[in-house]
């Protein structure tokens, strides 16, 4: 497309002064240019007030854009599913704005859709959130219905039923896809005997059968209570402006009975290492997922394993990505993560790999898992500080980006100071505690690894390399 | 009902709409290369958007997938910096990038905290000016594979992925640019040589065929001269040609299916739409959130929400330069019913819901609804400065105006419910379009 340039003179153009260098003097580029001192983060405060009913609530202003944002967390979610019960947190999350208070499910939409906002509803393993989200002109509409969504669900038996064969189609069509399997699989060879982790937050097939509306109405009697939940606003408000609208839909809600907390079982110790495969014919690559059980969220080695796993597959340069993706072209991208929650999530290196390298991509993922416990150069390993302090500001650059980071700080109970101690504490990892923390968190010789993909072609590959004892499962297995 | 009768502008109920302003910034150097700079002070990063003036459209027959596997290339260093060397230096400074490749364009940036801008500019000017001092067979070689890889994974091993491959090529005849996959074909990435690299390079990758945009935490004055010294020794070079684009047209129902290892089938209605900007593109925006946009839109509430006989649909205007799909998109629940015949008769319902679009128009709560969701899109691309400077570099591509925010949703708020009747009716028949099924291969 052709077009004629206009120069704006709105910001003074005008004034500013002649080119500093001509075209033939050009730039050094002998090396990268020295940079300057990087910003430090500069965080508007965290408001704290409390509602009349003892509801904490915590503003922050931010005045960029029109919108407000404003969360209740309920600090219970699928880690409190009852055993057989698994997804009964999670579809009570979806069923919240299936009807509430006078409001059908399509009054609700249709009431949010024409306020031009969005209101979520979700769960995750140790939370359970309702999310309003929308231009601040509209926050007194948006509020109305967001409180009686979170507070008033009618939980209609006919509406349930809806919801729950749309979940059952999902985890149907789960069986489509080469990643969810491998997600599936993983969970399970980790989180033996019916741990609440080794099932998909969202149940199974069969769990999913195994509760009715009467089990939501009562998990959300017992989890949704002013003293396990708080609300965080951020957005174009202000506390004086927001106080009054919150206490007006959130504080009668009343404290019926203390909410236990919940703590799950250790996972079962790892046994020796074990090869799990998955078959799905035809398969162009082949899902790979290896790792064991790793932390919790209240570990004291956060910012060390922060550091560490940014080294091995947090980022682009990480080692995995190099070795998988650059090195070798094995893969489109290669990472890994610490999944930590209210107990020890897992730990997990992951690919999807062209067939017919499927070994020799194992070959390279052991290599780098091995390499990961010796020591870390200086250089790598101030380049993964760096990766994580400095590029921290940007979690902040949005309304749900600084929400986020309060819903975790709410959940996970982390001190006030844990936004400005973020970028110093990862700074002051040192190499040792680097090499420490991967020994003792990433050990080869336990680790359950999972391969979804076309066995015809990889199992015989895979069983001659002698990774560890062979283990074939059917899909049923994965699933059920 | 009133909106069956009474036509109403979208923004008629409105108080007198806020009015966005993005102040910026533009000027060209020397060598051809325009910058657009808009400042946000309200965090200590930058986003440093270059957008060049090619895609998949400006590849040959023979080599699909070049213009995607170029910017692949684009991060393997170049003249002043070693493979390798483009991502340690950025994340050593906290920095990120990506880049995307569709049809039209190729769209790469970099996000820095404020400090490090100055990388960010040496980076991008060193890969305009010297990329081809690095190029290599071998590189070539690498990347290949990586893409290959992510053909795999995006399109072969995921679950209806194929169909995307497929649509276009029934949509386009064979010499239409928009016939093959931005993605390519494999054995045209098998083909492709570290020759057609530094063809494409000098034809396309100039300073005239870029445009960078950089919105954040900066001074432009200041600013303005650091871009000046860092692509001052970039040469000029010519803009990229224009596309030739043979007619095109559907005229009757073609029908077509294909199998996928899933286990439920999809069917995928299309037809030949209005480009990007034109008269019809804002209105068939219009219908697709009409018809599937949240659960009160008229498909997903028929379909999904009380025949449950959906899992899912969606409608989509996709708008591109040359020309933009429409395209209707529904998933049937398990049922009895033969593949084929659960999609005959989501198909039939799909057909009665846009008879009833194009014989009456929406309600004043239907456009009312449409226009405040667009509003607020509006202000989300808004804050992050990735969004901004993406915007600003999009909008000036399309309509020479990087603020043109205003305008567009101008080209909204103008719109009356009969001119969405009318847009369904003149470019949605039902007796012109792609009726494509996915259909589940046997169980083995």
């Amino acid at each position: 497309m052709r077009h004629t340039l206009t120069l704006s003179l709105a910001l003074g153009l005008a004034l500013i002064a002649a080119p500093a260098l001509t075209a033939q003097q050009g730039p050094d580029r002998t090396k990268a240019p020295v940079l300057g001192p990087a910003p430090s983060l500069r965080l508007p405060p965290i408001v704290k007030r409390t509602l009349t009913n003892g509801l904490p609530v915590w503003i922050v202003e931010m005045h960029k854009v029109p919108l407000v944002d404003v969360t209740l967390v309920v600090k219970s979610g699928s880690s409190s599913d009852p055993i057989a019960k698994y997804g009964l947190a999670n579809l009570t999350a979806d069923m919240l704005d299936e009807g509430a208070g006078t409001r059908t499910a399509l009054d609700i939409a249709d009431a949010i859709a024409f306020l031009g906002g969005s209101l979520r509803t979700s769960s995750d393993w140790d939370s359970s959130v309702v999310n309003l989200h929308l231009p601040v002109s509209k926050l007194d509409d948006g509020l109305g219905v967001m409180s009686d969504v979170a507070l008033r669900p009618t939980m209609l038996g006919t509406e349930f039923e809806r919801m729950r064969k749309t979940r059952l189609t999902s985890i149907l069509q789960g069986r489509d896809n080469a990643s969810t399997l491998a997600a599936m699989a993983f969970s399970k060879a980790l989180y033996s005997g019916n741990h609440r982790y080794g099932a998909p937050a969202g149940g199974t097939e069969t769990s999913v059968t195994e509760f009715n509306v009467a089990d939501l109405k009562a998990f959300h009697a017992k989890v949704f209570q002013p003293s396990n939940a708080q609300l965080i606003v951020v957005g174009d408000i202000t506390a004086a402006s927001i106080m009054p609208k919150l206490e007006k839909q959130f504080g009668l809600w009343k404290n019926t009975a203390p909410v236990a907390k919940v703590t799950l079982p250790a996972a079962q110790p790892a046994g020796p290492r074990t090869v799990y495969l998955v078959n799905k014919a035809g398969a162009a690559q082949s899902q790979i997922r290896i790792g064991l059980v790793g932390v919790a969220r209240s570990t004291p080695d956060f910012y060390t394993l922060d550091v560490v796993n940014t080294i091995l597959g947090g980022s682009f340069t990480s080692r995995l990505n190099q070795n998988l993706r650059e090195v070798h072209g094995y893969a489109y991208g290669a990472s890994s993560s610490f999944s930590m929650r209210q107990s020890a999530g897992p730990f997990q290196a992951a690919a999807g790999v062209q067939t017919d390298k499927t070994t020799e991509a194992l070959k390279e993922f052991f290599k780098e898992l091995d390499a990961i416990r010796e020591p870390i150069s200086a250089a790598e390993l101030a380049r993964g500080k760096n990766y994580q302090a400095l590029g921290y500001p940007r979690s902040f650059e949005t309304l749900s980006g600084m929400a986020s980071e309060l819903v975790s700080m709410a959940v996970y109970g982390l001190p006030e100071t844990f936004f400005n101690e973020y970028v110093p504490k990862v700074q002051a990892v040192t190499a040792a505690q680097a090499q420490a923390a991967a020994q003792k968190y990433i050990q080869p010789d336990r680790f359950a690894i999972v391969v979804v993909g076309d066995l015809s072609k990889i199992e015989k590959s895979i069983r001659d390399a002698n990774f560890a004892t062979v283990k074939v499962l059917t899909v049923d297995e994965v699933v059920k | 009902m009133l909106g069956a009768l009474v036509s109403v502008p979208l923004g008629a109920h409105q108080s007198a709409p806020k009015a966005i302003n993005v102040p910026y910034n533009m000027f060209t150097l020397k060598n051809g290369l325009t910058v657009i700079l808009h400042e946000d002070h309200s965090v200590p990063v930058a986003s440093v958007n270059v957008w060049y003036k090619v895609g998949s459209a400006d590849e040959k027959p023979g080599r699909t997938g070049f213009a995607h596997l170029f910017e692949h290339l684009m991060f393997e260093g170049s003249g002043h910096v070693k493979e390798g060397d483009f991502d340690n230096f950025l994340e050593a400074a906290g920095g990120s990038n990506n880049a995307s490749t569709s049809n039209d364009v190729t769209d790469y940036y970099i996000d820095v905290p404020s400090n490090a801008i100055d990388l960010a500019l040496f980076l991008e000017s060193d890969r305009l000016a010297y990329l081809l001092d690095v190029v290599t067979p071998a590189m070539v070689d690498g990347q290949r594979d990586v893409v290959k890889n992510e053909r795999r994974q995006s399109y072969e091993n995921a679950p209806y992925g194929m169909a995307e491959v497929r649509i276009p090529e029934i949509l386009y005849p064979k010499n239409h640019p928009y016939h093959w996959p931005v993605v390519g074909y494999m054995e045209d990435l098998t083909a492709a040589s570290a020759e057609d690299v530094k063809d494409f390079f000098r034809r396309f990758y100039t300073p005239s065929n870029a445009v960078v945009a950089i919105a954040g935490d900066f001074n432009s004055a200041e600013l303005r001269k650091r871009i000046e010294y860092w692509f001052a020794d970039v040469k000029p070079g010519p803009s990229a040609p224009p596309i030739e684009v043979p007619p095109v047209e559907i005229t009757k129902v073609i029908k077509e299916s294909m199998t996928d290892q899933v286990q439920l089938p999809r069917l995928y209605l299309t037809w030949l739409t209005p480009r990007e900007m034109s008269p019809g593109d804002a209105e068939l925006d219009v219908v697709a959130n009409v018809l599937a946009g949240g659960k009160t839109s008229r498909l997903y509430k028929r379909l999904v929400y009380d025949m449950q006989v959906a899992q899912n649909v969606s409608a989509a205007q996709d708008s591109n330069q040359l020309g933009s799909q429409f395209r209707i998109t529904v998933t049937p629940k398990p049922s009895a019913d033969a593949p084929e015949l659960a999609l005959d008769k989501l198909k039939t319902i799909i057909d009665e819901e846009l008879q009833k679009l194009k014989d009456t128009p929406p309600t004043d709560r239907e456009m009312q609804r449409v226009m405040n969701g667009l509003e607020s899109t509006f202000y989300s691309q808004m804050e992050r400065v990735n969004g901004q400077a993406r915007q600003l570099n999009s909008y000036f591509a399309k309509t020479g105006n990087p603020d043109y925010f205003n305008e567009d949703l101008a080209r909204y708020r103008a719109l009356s419910a009969n001119d969405i009747s009318a847009a369904a009716r003149r470019w949605l028949p039902a007796d012109k379009r792609l009726e494509f099924s996915v259909l589940p291969a046997a169980k083995k």
